[in-house]
C-alpha cells in the first residue's frame, strides 16, 4: 500500500499534516503522536518578531467546532529556528512553516531567514481573520495577493503554498491570483470569520468580538472549495476544514487535495493524525487502493 | 509532564448543591499522577461539543485510583456530565497544569465559590499549620470536609454564615495569619488577595482559569498576562493549561 504523495517537487510519506496553530511545533503532542509518522508537522505562524496575540477569551465552542481568535501569538523567527526546527528535526519531521506577517517586507524576512533551514514548505498565510493588519488583507484582494505572492516567490528558497482564505465571494478568483503570481501549491480553506454572543451576560463570547471557526462543521464548506480550486487551477492543495477521520481525509482527496491537514480534531483528541492515518489505510484496505495517488480528485 | 489520555468510568456521582456535582472517576494512571492544583480535560460523549472540559481535581485516591472532581454546570457540557451515572464512561486527559507548589510554612489555603474544590486535596496533603478561608454566596459546599482537615473560617455575601463580605473580610475580621497564600476562585478575589500579600508580604499561589481548547499548551487559546516573558512564545503571555494553572500572584498582570 503506498501512501507516498509529491507536493510542489517534495516527497512525504504520507498525505496527513497538522493545521497551523493548532500544533504548536508539535513537541506538546509528542506524548500522543511519533512526529516522524506524519507526513509532516505545520508549525504554527510565525513572525518577524514575536508578537503577542489578542486579549482573552481566544476560544469559544461552536456546534461541531469552535472560534478562536488566539491572534497568531508566536515566538518570532528567531526563537523558532534556534528551538523549533532542530527539535523537529531530532524527531524525524518534515516541516512546513506557517509564515505570517504585517506587511509584505514582514514576509519576505521570515522566508529569507528560513531559507538555510531544513524546511520543506512555506506555507504563507494570508488568511488569518484575527489579526487587523496585514494577514487577511492580502487574501481577499486578488491583486494584492497576486502581488505578495509575486514578491515573496522571488525570495523564496523553498516551494511557496499560498494559504487561502474561505471569506471571499469567489475563491477560484483568489487562486488564480495565487497561481499567477507563482506559487508553487495552494491551502485551504482557513478559518470562516463567526460571532458568538453569551445571551445571559449579553457581551461577546471572544474578546475580539470575531473569531475563525473551524471543526467538522465547516468541512462541507471546505471540501466544495478544494474541488472548486482544483478545477479552477493546475496547483496542488493541502485540504483542510473539520477532518476529523480518515473517511473525512479521504472526502478531501477525492475532492482535489493531495495532501490534507488535522486542525481542531487534535483539539478533540490528541492522537487525531494518527487516527487519520490508519482510517485512510483502513479506507484503501476495504476498495483495495493500492496507491493513494488513485484517489486525488477523482470525482469529476 | 506526564500526561494519560484515556476511558474513565464513573464510580460515584451525587449533586452537593444547587448546580454542583460531585464526581468520582476511576482513572488509575491519571491519578498515580496527579498532585494538588491540577486539573483534568474531560470530554463530552456528545461529540458535537469538541473541546474538553478543564475541571480541577478535588480529590486524589491513589489506592483506589481515583480522582475526584466537584463542578458546577456552566453550559452544555458539564450538563451532559451531571447526567452521568455510576459506570458510565467519558474520555479523560491528565493530569494536566502545574500544581501547587508545597511550601514548609504556615499556610492559608482560600478558596472562592466553584475554586473551593481544589483546596481540598492541597488543605489534605500540606502537612504544615494551616487555616482554610472559604468564601461562598451563601450555601457551604464542602464546609464539612474541610473542617475534617483543619481550621475553616468562612465568608458568605450576605453575612448567613462567617463574614459578611469577602473572604479578605474573613481573613480580617478572624485575624488569620500565614506566610504562604494558596488560592483559587474568581478573578477579582485573586486580585485582591495578590495585593493583599504584596502588603503584607506574604507569598501567594494562585489558580487561574481561562477558555480552553486543547489543554496541553499548543493553542495558545488560554494566557494570561504575566510581567515576565513566557519561555514558550517569548511574549508577556503566559500559558494557562500548561505554564499554569497556578502562578506565583507577583508575576501575574491583572486587567
Amino acid at each position: 500500500m503506498n501512501l507516498e504523495v509529491t507536493l510542489a517537487g517534495k516527497t512525504f510519506k504520507n498525505p496527513v499534516t497538522t493545521a497551523s496553530g493548532t500544533f504548536g511545533s508539535g513537541a506538546e503532542y509528542e506524548q500522543f503522536v511519533d512526529l516522524a509518522a506524519l507526513g509532516a508537522v505545520t508549525t504554527k505562524g510565525v513572525a518577524n518578531v514575536p508578537w503577542e496575540g489578542n486579549p482573552t477569551p481566544r476560544v469559544a465552542e461552536t456546534y461541531g467546532g469552535m472560534l478562536n481568535a488566539v491572534g497568531l501569538q508566536n515566538p518570532g523567527i528567531d526563537l523558532f529556528c534556534k528551538r523549533d526546527i532542530p527539535h523537529l528535526k531530532e524527531k524525524g519531521a518534515s516541516i512546513i512553516v506557517n509564515v505570517c506577517g504585517r506587511s509584505t517586507s514582514d514576509y519576505v524576512e521570515v522566508v529569507e531567514r528560513l531559507a538555510d533551514e531544513p524546511v520543506d514548505l512555506l506555507e504563507i498565510n494570508v488568511s488569518c481573520p484575527n489579526v487587523k493588519e496585514g494577514g487577511i488583507a492580502f487574501g481577499q484582494n486578488p491583486d494584492a495577493l497576486y502581488e505578495i505572492t509575486k514578491a515573496i516567490k522571488a525570495k523564496a528558497k523553498q516551494p511557496i503554498v499560498m494559504k487561502l482564505s474561505p471569506n471571499v465571494t469567489d475563491i477560484t478568483e483568489m487562486a488564480k491570483a495565487a497561481e499567477a503570481g507563482g506559487c508553487d501549491a495552494l491551502s485551504l480553506i482557513n478559518t470562516i470569520t463567526g460571532m458568538k454572543i453569551d445571551i445571559h451576560r449579553r457581551k461577546f463570547v471572544l474578546a475580539n468580538k470575531t473569531g475563525g471557526m473551524s471543526g467538522p462543521a465547516i468541512k462541507p464548506v471546505a471540501v466544495r472549495m478544494v474541488y472548486q480550486v482544483s478545477h479552477a487551477c493546475k496547483l496542488p492543495i493541502i485540504g483542510m476544514g473539520g477532518i476529523l477521520t480518515g473517511e473525512d481525509a479521504i472526502e478531501m482527496m477525492m475532492a482535489g487535495a493531495t495532501m490534507v491537514s488535522v486542525g481542531t480534531a487534535n483539539f478533540h483528541n490528541p492522537r487525531a493524525t494518527m487516527e487519520v492515518l490508519d482510517g485512510m489505510k483502513a479506507y484503501m484496505e476495504r476498495y483495495h487502493i493500492e496507491d493513494i495517488n488513485e484517489i486525488i480528485g477523482c470525482i469529476d | 509532564m506526564e500526561m494519560i489520555k484515556e476511558t474513565a468510568k464513573v464510580v460515584r456521582q451525587q449533586q452537593i448543591d444547587e448546580g454542583i456535582f460531585d464526581m468520582e472517576l476511576s482513572f488509575p494512571k491519571g491519578a498515580a499522577l496527579a498532585k494538588p492544583g491540577q486539573f483534568i480535560a474531560m470530554y463530552c460523549n456528545d461529540k458535537s461539543k469538541l473541546l474538553p472540559r478543564p475541571i480541577s481535581i478535588c480529590g486524589i485516591n491513589k489506592e483506589e485510583g481515583t480522582l475526584r472532581v466537584v463542578y458546577r454546570v456552566a453550559g452544555e457540557g458539564t450538563k451532559e456530565f451531571s447526567e452521568m451515572k455510576e459506570g458510565d464512561t467519558l474520555e479523560v486527559m491528565g493530569p494536566l497544569g502545574n500544581g501547587f507548589a508545597l511550601k514548609e510554612e504556615k499556610a492559608i489555603i482560600i478558596g472562592g465559590g466553584i475554586g473551593i474544590p481544589p483546596m481540598l486535596e492541597l488543605a489534605k496533603q500540606l502537612n504544615v499549620e494551616k487555616t482554610v478561608v472559604l468564601g461562598y454566596r451563601t450555601s457551604t459546599f464542602l464546609k464539612d470536609e474541610f473542617e475534617a482537615v483543619c481550621d475553616v473560617k468562612v465568608a458568605t455575601e450576605d453575612g448567613s454564615q462567617g463574614a459578611k463580605g469577602t473572604v479578605i473580610d474573613a481573613i480580617e475580621k478572624y485575624g488569620v495569619e500565614g506566610k504562604v497564600i494558596y488560592a483559587c476562585g474568581p478573578m477579582p478575589m485573586l486580585k485582591a488577595l495578590a495585593v493583599y500579600a504584596e502588603e503584607h508580604g506574604m507569598e501567594a499561589q494562585i489558580s487561574l482559569e481561562e477558555r480552553m481548547a486543547c489543554g496541553i499548551g499548543a493553542c495558545l487559546g488560554c494566557i494570561c498576562k504575566t510581567k515576565g516573558k513566557d519561555h514558550h512564545t517569548n511574549v508577556n503571555n503566559t500559558r494557562i493549561c500548561k505554564d499554569g494553572p497556578v502562578f506565583d500572584a507577583k508575576e501575574v498582570v491583572f486587567a
